[in-house]
């Protein structure tokens, strides 16, 4: 029953806010989202308890969905360890947000309909990860989809809103493309998708082969493979992130909320999910460690140079979504998880103080133009820092245990992807840290670089919006040393439960705790010495960052780019489609198909029609006539027949 | 009402309201008010028998029920005989379903020769409802060609700007198919005797005759599905039609081809079907992601989802020939679920048209923030087009897709771009006519959707959802037809294939 609560009034929020929203108003329906969403809240600590701390899982079946032939799929909530995590993150951090949103969205015009969105994302984030199957997972999966549109794209008189609304949503059509696909020859391979049903039949399919072009491939290979494209999409991996830096569009609570904190987990969760799959490939977990590690590296290099306060920030998620991707692949998942959940809160915290640092300065969102506020936003200044610690990995703040678990766990994997994630994995630990003391000095420290006019205004934020940051900020300070003895230390077993499977030949997590000394302090000398390096370019120094900029010109417009991606893609995607688009419909259909048919024989008729019959009911007759001929030929052919 | 001839009474009751409204006389005014009344309570009763049908309907039985039949020539086998199965069923519905609606949303519309327009719906629908259900050949023959004559009406004379060119382009398809078929129909009947419908997919053709009459069906269906290239014909058609007319075009009228490869092609020439699946496959591949990118790149709202309506029913024809239980079904939910999705969709352009009598893209921009009832309900469509899971386009489509991948990966793989391509497509649509500051100054003063234009989006968004989250209602009276249909196919396939081994 807590279960079906969890899920459900969030639901029942978003029904409410978004079809009586002019009953309700803005207040009414702020205090009917948020109320619900922490009952939620409430009900997901109780099934946290008694799941992951009791260690009773359960399945509730809630009705019948589809059922064709041998596929048959319900509408069922399974909820073990790795789903009341994931519950508790989601419901805190969205309860959180529309806290916050009720001060962030106060001069709205649209307060309902924004309230109903957060809701309806929230619902379709726990449908995902309470799902018992595959489809319903992907009903989670489009579900958060569609609510990320509708949020990027929330104001939608902004071109450039809606623009990154679609580019968000195409751009994860193209993951579902490969996760439905994975859907598909899982239904081949195991002629169910039924999760549990999957994971009992998975060993002895381990030898499966698939054909594909003539090569014979592992089965198990190609659907992780396929399932790891739909994860890519969603979690912002590198050659799928283009959508996440331009989905800053939105409303900040919407960036902490989706694009920080829960939806782009999900790719993460999907793997983590399906790791009685992926532990049977070794092939396809070294293409997740190195994507990982990729786009660990990958979005570190771009948010060291932006200026928008947001995109840096969006960056980060990308970048720290690489760590969580390596860790799944040297299948360290419960690193991974532990490593989700420190970050749901200390990114959550980032965007909300960035965006209380937004609303403090007019609505400016580059830090170039920032600077010298922070004796008038010293809370927002304060949890800042704290969001900051935790994000570079500073110890005793949250991210310290998880990111130093994860570390430790690719060197201690002992293969060559593991090294690689260990390394690229550190460097891009001291560019996180360069970054986020980047983004501190500018915004707070220094002198004042805004106008006169903005600096007057700058004012700390209601206290309905400092309620949440200061819980988040709670989260970002403690959730790492509280939560590290159960996720991976040694209650991790008991913790866990059949959750998530790890073969006995991957043994990265068991090894992480007893690796040398140095590899265990190098993330923390990294992190510090990232932010040595912001102190001195950033407060010592302050021209180096230009002369650096003048020295590596190419490397610096490459880097502020975002590395020509987005042009990439359109020039070898989207214009391409739209000119194939034209070609085809004036060269195929217009000359090609209508040209030799209808046209070209219409013509002729048309010039012989125009003189039988002025009006258009003229064809009529030619075709009633037709039709009676047809009529009476049949009955001729079958009198001639018959005699 | 159990022994009530329930098929015949859904069938002419449209009929009898039509000859009704031909009798009334007086004043113009007067006369389309009546018309439009008596229009609309007819197709209603009809509606409501036709859901006696559903509930004398026994799910478990793959047969054909409820069944009429009566001489009709005396002396030979020609009969009047209806029936359905679980297939033709919740077409026969969806049409009764559909023509009250398109009814209700020309109340404001049409203002001209509105008696004679309400008389063309009435008969079509009679001519829709006697085509699904229909077990003889001739009688077949008689709806299937019979229905093209008040649809050839509508929009030849309530039409647009170039109803001429499009009727006529519509005629000109559709006739070629036809006489095809007919021939073929001929040839059926000098071989097997017989014009009952069940007795003939009881009787196996020679190989190679089964290929010529393949072929000659496929002319003809291939052209109402319609399949490209044999597509162009739809575009024109749907842009020049009046509102309803489209949405009795995309909602029924394309159902009648994907109808007769269900009921002809397949069961009744299943090797030659077997033989031309390949052909199948690849015209419907191109027709997924050649009209999808074609539909990206049109300027006219309802040029648009046409052409989307062309990829949607790509997979339905993929999904039927895959020949498994999720391909069949899937493409029967596609088939559901686009009939009222497209109809929804075209109702949809309708209301800004009626507005604006316009529907050039580039005309509107940021409704949203002036229609939002409207704005919500084309989103709730546009989603169900895209697939969305939660709406009845995803069961469709992913059944299909699922049902396809397990007999060829690679056409499976090939028809799914069509999800990112569909998402971009529908989504750039909704972008240019919603999203974006409302600049156009006579957008500024358009009022929001009218009780009466609720009332007809209602229904249909309430399916939308409905087959999204429990499709369970409208799977479950398939699963036998569709098994009986599957086993059928399976058994004459391998005796083929012991008579090829035989021969050998």
């Amino acid at each position: 029953m807590t279960v079906i609560a969890t899920v459900f009034l969030p639901l029942l929020g978003a029904v409410a806010a978004g079809l009586f929203g002019r009953v309700l108003g803005a207040r009414g329906s702020q205090i009917v989202t948020t109320g619900l969403l922490m009952m939620a809240a409430v009900s997901a600590a109780m099934v946290f308890d008694r799941v992951a701390l009791g260690g009773q899982t359960e399945t509730v079946i809630l009705a019948d969905w589809i059922k064709s032939g041998g596929l048959e799929l319900s509408w069922a909530l399974k909820v073990d360890t790795l789903t009341a995590v994931m519950l508790v993150v989601v419901t805190w951090v969205s309860a959180a947000v529309h806290l916050y949103s009720i001060g962030y969205m106060a001069h709205d015009p649209s307060i309902p309909r924004f309230q109903a969105y957060l809701s309806l994302f929230t619902f379709a984030m726990l449908m995902l990860v309470t799902a018992d199957n595959l489809v319903q997972l992907f009903f989670g999966w489009e579900g958060v989809g569609l609510a990320s549109y509708l949020l990027i794209g929330f104001w939608y008189e902004k071109p450039s809103a809606s623009a990154a609304a679609i580019k968000a949503f195409v751009v994860n059509r193209v993951g579902d493309f490969g996760f439905l696909l994975g859907i598909f020859g899982l239904f081949a391979l195991f002629g169910t998708i039924g999760l549990d049903a999957i994971f009992a039949a998975a060993p002895a399919k381990a030898g499966a082969t698939l054909t594909v072009l003539g090569l014979k491939i592992n089965a198990i290979t190609v659907c992780c493979l396929l399932l790891f494209v739909g994860a890519m999409g969603k979690s912002a991996q590198l050659g799928l992130h283009t959508w996440l830096p331009d989905a800053m569009e939105g409303p900040t609570p919407v960036s902490a909320l989706i694009h920080a904190a829960t939806m782009v987990t999900a790719g993460v969760f999907l793997v983590a999910r399906m790791s009685p799959l992926f532990e049977l490939s070794d092939a396809a977990l070294a293409v997740v460690t190195v994507v990982g590690a990729a786009t660990a590296i990958f979005a570190a290099t771009i948010g060291c140079v932006q200026n928008d306060i947001k995109r840096i920030i969006a960056y980060s998620t990308c970048s720290q979504l690489g760590y969580m991707f390596f860790a799944l692949g040297v299948s360290a998942y419960q690193a991974a998880i532990f490593h989700l959940m420190t970050h749901a809160f200390f990114k959550a915290l980032l965007f909300l103080a960035a965006g209380s640092v937004i609303h403090a300065m007019s609505d400016e969102q580059d830090i170039r133009r920032m600077g010298g506020i922070w004796k008038h936003v010293k809370v927002t200044w304060a949890l800042m820092w704290v969001g900051s610690l935790a994000l570079a990995g500073i110890p005793f703040f949250a991210g310290y245990y998880s990111k130093d678990i994860i570390l430790e766990a690719a060197w201690a994997a002992g293969t060559p992807v593991g090294q690689i994630a260990y390394w690229v994995g550190l460097l891009a630990a001291v560019l996180t840290a360069f970054y986020s003391w980047r983004l501190l000095l500018l915004t707070f420290h220094g002198r004042p670089r805004a106008d006169e006019q903005v600096m007057a205004h700058v004012h700390e934020s209601p206290a309905v919006m400092i309620v949440p940051l200061l819980f988040l900020g709670a989260g970002a300070m403690f959730a790492g040393w509280i939560g590290y003895d159960l996720f991976v230390g040694p209650a991790s077993h008991d913790f866990w439960g059949h959750a998530l499977t790890v073969a006995d030949i991957h043994p990265a997590l068991d090894n992480a705790h007893h690796v040398p000394e140095w590899v265990a302090l190098m993330p923390t000398i990294a992190a510090a010495g990232g932010i040595a390096t912001a102190y001195l370019l950033y407060v010592f120094a302050p021209s180096l960052p230009g002369m650096l900029a003048g020295a590596f010109p190419g490397l610096h417009r490459f880097l502020l780019n975002k590395w020509y991606f987005d042009e990439l893609y359109d020039a070898i995607l989207v214009r391409p489609a739209f000119r194939l688009g034209r070609g085809l419909w004036k060269g195929g259909d217009g000359a090609l198909i209508d040209g030799l048919g209808p046209d070209g024989v219409a013509a002729t008729s048309i010039r012989m029609g125009r003189k039988v019959a002025a009006a258009e009911t003229g064809y009529l007759f030619h075709y009633a006539f037709a039709m009676l001929i047809g009529v009476a030929a049949l009955v001729t052919w079958y009198m001639a027949f018959k005699n | 009402m159990t022994d009530w001839p329930l098929l015949t009474l859904t069938t002419f009751l449209p009929l009898l309201g039509a000859l009704f409204i031909l009798t009334i006389r007086g004043e113009t005014e007067v006369v389309a008010r009546n018309a439009r009344n008596v229009a609309l309570l007819t197709a209603l009763a009809t509606f409501v028998v036709s859901l006696f049908i559903l509930g004398r309907f026994d799910a478990a039985s793959p047969e054909f029920q409820l069944k009429e039949t009566a001489a009709w020539f005396p002396g030979t086998t020609i009969a009047y005989s209806l029936g359905v199965d679980g297939v033709s069923l919740w077409f026969v519905l969806l049409s009764t379903f559909l023509t009250p609606l398109c009814i209700l949303s020309t109340f404001n519309a049409v203002r001209e020769r509105v008696k004679e327009y309400m008389v063309c719906f009435l008969v079509l629908e009679t001519m829709m409802v006697g085509m699904f259900c229909a077990l003889d050949l001739v009688l077949f023959y008689l709806f299937f060609e019979g229905v093209l004559i008040p649809m050839f009406i509508i929009i030849g004379v309530w039409g647009g700007q170039r109803r001429v060119y499009a009727a006529f382009k519509f005629f000109l398809y559709t006739l070629l198919g036809s006489v095809l078929m007919l021939v073929a129909m001929l040839a059926m009947y000098f071989e097997a005797q017989t014009t009952d419908i069940p007795s003939l997919m009881a009787h196996s053709f020679p190989l190679e005759m089964q290929k010529w009459l393949w072929m000659a069906f496929f002319a003809s269906f291939a052209v109402k599905v319609p399949m490209w290239p044999v597509h162009t014909w739809l575009p024109d058609a749907h842009v020049e039609a009046p509102t309803a007319g489209s949405v009795i075009l995309a909602g029924v009228l394309l159902k009648m081809g994907a109808y007769g490869f269900l009921r002809f092609s397949l069961p009744m020439l299943p090797d030659a079907s077997v033989f031309f699946t390949p052909l199948i496959q690849v015209l419907s591949v191109v027709a997924v992601i050649y009209t999808s990118l074609v539909a990206l790149v049109q300027d006219d709202i309802k040029k648009l989802i046409a052409y989307s309506s062309v990829a949607h029913m790509g997979y339905v024809t993929l999904g039927l020939f895959a020949m498994t239980p999720q391909g069949v079904e899937g493409a029967l939910i596609q088939m559901l679920s686009h009939g009222i999705v497209a109809a929804a969709l075209f109702l949809g352009v309708g209301v800004i048209y009626d507005r604006l009598h316009t529907r050039e893209i580039a005309r509107f921009g940021g409704l949203a923030s002036r229609m939002p009832v409207y704005a919500a309900l084309f989103m709730l469509f546009t989603l169900a087009s895209i697939g969305l899971p939660g709406t009845s386009g995803f069961v469709g489509e992913f059944l299909v897709l699922i049902g396809v991948f397990q007999v060829d990966r690679l056409v499976a793989t090939l028809a799914s771009t069509g999800v990112i391509l569909g998402a971009a497509y529908m989504l750039y649509l909704y972008r240019r006519v919603f999203f974006g500051r409302l600049v156009h100054e006579d957008l500024k003063m358009l009022p929001d959707l009218s009780a009466r234009e609720i009332l007809v989006f209602l229904p249909l968004a309430v399916l939308v959802v409905w087959m999204g989250v429990h499709p369970a209602t409208f799977l479950d009276p398939m699963h036998a037809s569709v098994a009986k249909l599957i086993d059928n196919f399976e058994l004459a396939k391998a005796a083929q294939a012991g008579l090829a081994a035989a021969t050998r």
